[in-house]
């Protein structure tokens, strides 16, 4: 009998909420299945089982939040002989302030088998179909529906919209004015209310890069990429395409970043208890802005094999689902190596700060018309500045500028990358 | 309400279900609307599948200079119908 207990996505989180069951006692789960979905500072992340069993019973609630390693539910594996199906357990009885905590998720994502996909491809459509219906009040369960706009009111002012009865909306649902409400009865109680969701999650932030800064010397690189070829290229391709189907050219230079880590492993992996694990794989993360304010990082798996019509594709399903909610829980745990970009309409350059236990992190400035000499003319070009923070203990400089010509190279080439 | 009115509300009503945080209330709509409403290039394109549907003209990505303001892209709209 396996205990499923409050997950953590990371080593800034402390408890998260049960918002929803997926599955009642008694159902049969397989690996990858979603069986709840969790309400962090971070958002609503769905929690995936990592064995085949029977959900014997569940211990928690809806509502309900629970410190990480709470137990939440039992489950009868049907396998009992297999190792791996200690994973949860494992997981959740690391203290969430302990460094390994992500990268005992991360090896425990590699050791996931193929199935997974395949098992989950269901779930993936379910959470594709919600996306598309999100201009719908949200049906939370059976009692309680909320209106976007009141859920980024309730965040803002840290009212647990749960608590509420029912709201003045349509079929009960609530809205602005409910949350409202709610706010002005509790300011008019003594006593205090706990910090916002915005307030935990830049106090999550605050933890972490404050520990990234004290622990890991970073060092700085910066180059100018011509995007010109690249642009051209994505015209051509997106000339007669839906928006929807289009491709942002920062899609193009993720990919480019992710097959130049192939060959530079001493930026992509791990650095635990004094020691540097280098991944296998590039589970590519890029820093999502968050509309509630703050950020989170979602990993785009196996991003060197990707096309960057498939990569696109994850980006633009991961960015809606980090706002939305929906993100799963290997989603936001495995990033061997993070991408921020501070878009189109931000600033030229972004140094960035690594996030551990990774060391490297790539920053991309907004792409920007500039003169640039080519063949000994000048000529107006639109070049992105891409920086590296990387990681002292693990490479020096000369690999790091390696890297980013490699990065530079692939990107005037870019139909080979499409 | 004419057609200036109509597809102002249309295009507001669109960027709210993408931003439901977005002071559209608050836009000058001789500003860019992206930079003013903190659009990222994922939500434009959202805007701009979503306009698509709804009035049938989809606007192309060597036109997105056209319709960096809400006044823009209003005429942009309107010209094209």
């Amino acid at each position: 009998m396996k205990t499923l207990t409050m997950p953590s996505f990371g080593s800034d989180m402390a408890t998260g909420t049960l918002a929803q069951w997926h599955v009642k006692a008694g159902d049969t789960v397989s690996k990858g299945d979603i069986v709840a979905t969790i309400e962090t500072m971070k958002g609503l992340i769905d929690m995936e089982v990592f064995d085949d069993g029977v959900i014997e019973s569940l211990s928690a609630s809806e509502g309900q939040e629970l410190d990480i390693g709470a137990p939440i539910a039992q489950l009868r594996s049907l396998n009992e002989n297999d190792e791996s199906t200690n994973i949860v357990e494992k997981q959740s009885s690391v203290k969430s302030e302990d460094p390994k905590t992500n990268i005992n998720t991360v090896s425990q994502n590699k050791a996931l088998p193929n199935e997974q996909e395949k098992n989950t491809k269901n779930q993936r459509v379910e959470a594709d179909s919600k996306l598309s219906q999100q201009n719908e009040i949200r049906k939370r369960d059976k009692f309680l529906a909320i209106s976007p706009a009141a859920r980024k009111r309730a965040a803002d002012l840290g009212v647990n919209w749960r608590q509420l009865s029912h709201g003045n909306g349509p079929e009960g649902a609530i809205i602005l004015q409910d949350i409202d409400d709610a706010f002005n009865m509790a300011a008019e109680s003594p006593t205090k209310s706990k910090p916002t969701p915005a307030e935990m999650m830049r106090q999550a932030i605050a933890t972490n890069v404050s520990r990234s800064k004290r622990e890991i010397p970073h060092y700085y690189l910066q180059l100018d990429v011509l995007l010109d070829n690249a642009l051209d290229c994505l015209s051509v391709h997106n000339a007669n395409l839906s928006p929807s189907k289009r491709i942002l050219v920062n899609a193009m230079i993720y990919s480019a970043i992710a097959r130049a880590l192939e060959d530079f492993p001493a930026f992509n992996g791990f650095y635990i208890d004094g020691q540097y694990q280098p991944s296998e794989t590039v589970h590519l993360g890029h820093a999502i802005s968050l509309r509630t304010g703050g950020i989170m990082i979602a990993a785009i798996r196996d991003a060197q094999s990707l096309g960057v019509i498939e990569l696109m594709d994850k980006l633009r399903d991961q960015v809606a689902r980090a706002r939305e909610g929906g993100l799963r829980m290997s989603e936001v745990t495995q990033a061997s190596v993070t991408i921020s970009s501070i878009g189109d309409r931000g600033a030229d350059s972004m140094q960035s700060i690594i996030f551990p236990p990774q060391v490297a992190i790539f920053g991309l400035g907004r792409p920007r018309k500039m003169p640039w000499i080519i063949q000994n003319a000048i000529v107006a070009a639109t070049v992105v500045s891409i920086s590296l923070a990387a990681d002292h203990r693990v490479s020096d400089g000369h690999s790091g500028a390696r890297l980013l010509n490699k990065i530079n190279k692939l990107l005037q080439t870019p139909e080979k990358l499409l | 309400m004419n057609n200036k009115q109509t597809l102002k509300a249309v295009i507001t009503r669109l960027i709210l279900d993408i931003a439901p945080e977005a002071d559209i209330e608050s836009l000058d709509p001789r500003e860019d609307l992206r930079e003013e409403l903190d659009l990222d290039s994922i939500d434009f394109m959202k805007l701009l599948e979503a306009l698509a549907l709804e009035t049938g003209i989809t606007i192309s990505e060597s036109d997105y200079d056209q319709v960096n303001t809400l006044e823009s892209m209003i005429a942009y709209i309107e010209s094209k119908k």
